[in-house]
């Protein structure tokens, strides 16, 4: 593997010498595994497990007009109280989906954007073309910052060790730290259907974080366990469930669109097409035979295709498990088929999340 | 049970033991090392064709799919059943309680050309 043109974190050494299985994704040098992504799932679903997530994007969102800028880029309601924080699809003129991202107000008049790694730069750019209307600044710093998610049961327990008062933070709120004196932030969110934090502290100090979480016996987790981990939750990959060609009302996310605001980007777009009605939409499915299904099968009623999936794996709670885009004529708990290298295999159709937010 | 210095390997890292006329087929301890994780085999059929060379057989991770060559040509004659019910047996005993299938040879020459442990281990050094 050529790792010379590959992007790296400040946590890429640390991630090799603690056994991380290094690969590309989305030209980020990454661990897909350490231990064993088996090994991994459990620690996060049952204890607790550490994530370099530092690829992913920081973007501030400054200035008289930054709420306003941000409910106008935002299909959601993007919230602006005090350290609150917002989920939400970012949208083309179309209503289709450029990211999903969240949005944490840390003042009246400054917000920090945390986008997808893949879509940092397009988001950029983006907001930058859509901010020449807006009294706002916006500033890219996701090349400035290290970020690691440390999720499951455990988490805020031992994270609360170290950081006294993270147990109050709410869900979905963000707070300022020091840490290894250096400013950074620390938020209760995270991507694995676990309650925990993600903290992001500038590239210099990340490391540090990492060898006390180890110290404390916080278990390193790569990108597999990570894919299986939210998934089961019913999280949404951008670029795999979510692209382009899809609105959120496809993806399952109908919540995430705020009709009744002012004005959005694809608000008209997305009136329309509602109206229209859509052929498809992201549905959940548990194989009933054993076997693993994976992004690009297809699915079958009867001989008929019926839809692809865009996300699948083996699940070590539920087994074969996958989501995928089905026409919206098949109704949740029917058995459909499921093409696994030339063999059909019954599945039944599901909602997703496949586990049950903690939460 | 089936020791490594006493199969020949193909370079897509599957092994054989040849007893008589059937080879046992397995993959090796790098390759289960490289997968890691196996949560299913979807084993061929008793009485599939196999041909040297030529996918028989899937085992899959958490992660992906990796398909298993057939070493040696003939008939499968018999499937590893202990894997449908525990398939991480090919991550704990690649060489022993984790062998796939078995073949009876229609042409045992092939088995010959395959490689020896030595000359394999050579191969995946890099």
């Amino acid at each position: 593997m050529s790792t010379q043109t590959l992007q790296t974190t400040p946590l890429a050494a640390r991630c090799e010498q603690a056994g991380g299985k290094m690969v590309d994704f989305h030209g980020w040098l990454l661990p897909v595994q350490f231990e064993g992504i088996l090994a991994e799932h459990k620690a996060v679903r049952e204890s607790a497990g550490m994530f370099d997530v530092s690829h992913m994007g920081q973007i501030f969102v400054e200035g008289k007009e930054a709420w306003p800028f941000l409910q106008y880029v935002n299909c959601n309601n993007i919230k602006n109280g005090p350290a609150e924080g917002t989920y939400s699809h970012i949208l083309t003129e179309q209503g289709t989906i450029i990211d999903d991202a969240i949005s944490f107000c840390l003042a009246p008049d400054q917000f920090l954007v945390v986008v997808n790694a893949a879509c940092a730069d397009e988001d950029f750019a983006w907001f930058t073309k859509q901010a020449k209307n807006f009294d706002v600044t916006v500033r890219n710093e996701s090349s400035k910052w290290g970020m690691i998610a440390i999720q499951g049961p455990k988490a805020i327990e031992i994270v609360n060790g170290m950081i006294p008062g993270v147990n109050d933070l709410p869900r979905f709120h963000i707070s300022p730290l020091t840490l290894f004196d250096k400013e950074g932030y620390i938020t209760r969110t995270g991507y694995t259907g676990e309650d925990g934090v993600e903290i992001m502290l500038p590239n210099d100090t990340i490391g540090l974080l990492w060898d006390e979480l180890l110290k404390h016996g916080v278990t390193p987790c790569g990108l597999g366990a990570r894919d299986v981990l939210r998934l089961e939750a019913g999280y949404l990959l951008n670029g795999e469930d979510a692209n382009q060609t899809r609105t959120p009302y496809e993806a399952n996310c109908g919540w995430v669109v705020k009709l009744n605001k002012e004005s959005f980007i694809g608000k008209e777009a997305l009136v329309a097409r509602k109206a229209a009605g859509f052929r498809q939409k992201l549905a959940g499915f548990v194989l009933m035979v054993p076997g693993v299904p994976r992004s690009g099968c297809k699915v079958f009623v009867g001989g008929d295709e019926k839809g692809v999936l865009t996300s699948g794996t083996f699940s070590p709670l539920f087994k074969g498990i996958a989501v995928g885009y089905l026409d919206t004529d098949v109704p949740t708990d029917s058995e459909v088929d499921i093409e696994i290298h030339g063999r059909r295999l019954r599945a039944k159709v599901v909602k997703p999340p496949f586990y049950q937010n903690r939460v | 049970m089936y020791n490594q210095e006493n199969c020949r390997f193909a370079k897509t890292h599957e092994w054989a033991f040849i007893e008589a006329d059937v080879a046992v087929v397995g993959i090796s301890n790098h390759a289960q090392e490289e997968i890691s994780d196996i949560v299913f085999v979807d084993l061929p059929k008793i009485g599939q064709k196999a041909e040297a060379g030529k996918n028989c057989c899937v085992v899959e991770s958490v992660k992906s799919a990796s398909e298993i060559y057939a070493p040696v040509s003939g008939e499968i004659v018999e499937v590893n059943e202990a894997l449908n019910g525990d398939p991480a047996l090919v991550n704990r005993e690649p060489h022993g309680n984790g062998w796939l299938f078995k073949i009876k040879m229609t042409n045992p020459a092939e088995a010959d050309a395959l490689l020896d442990f030595n000359a394999y281990q050579a191969t995946i050094v890099k």
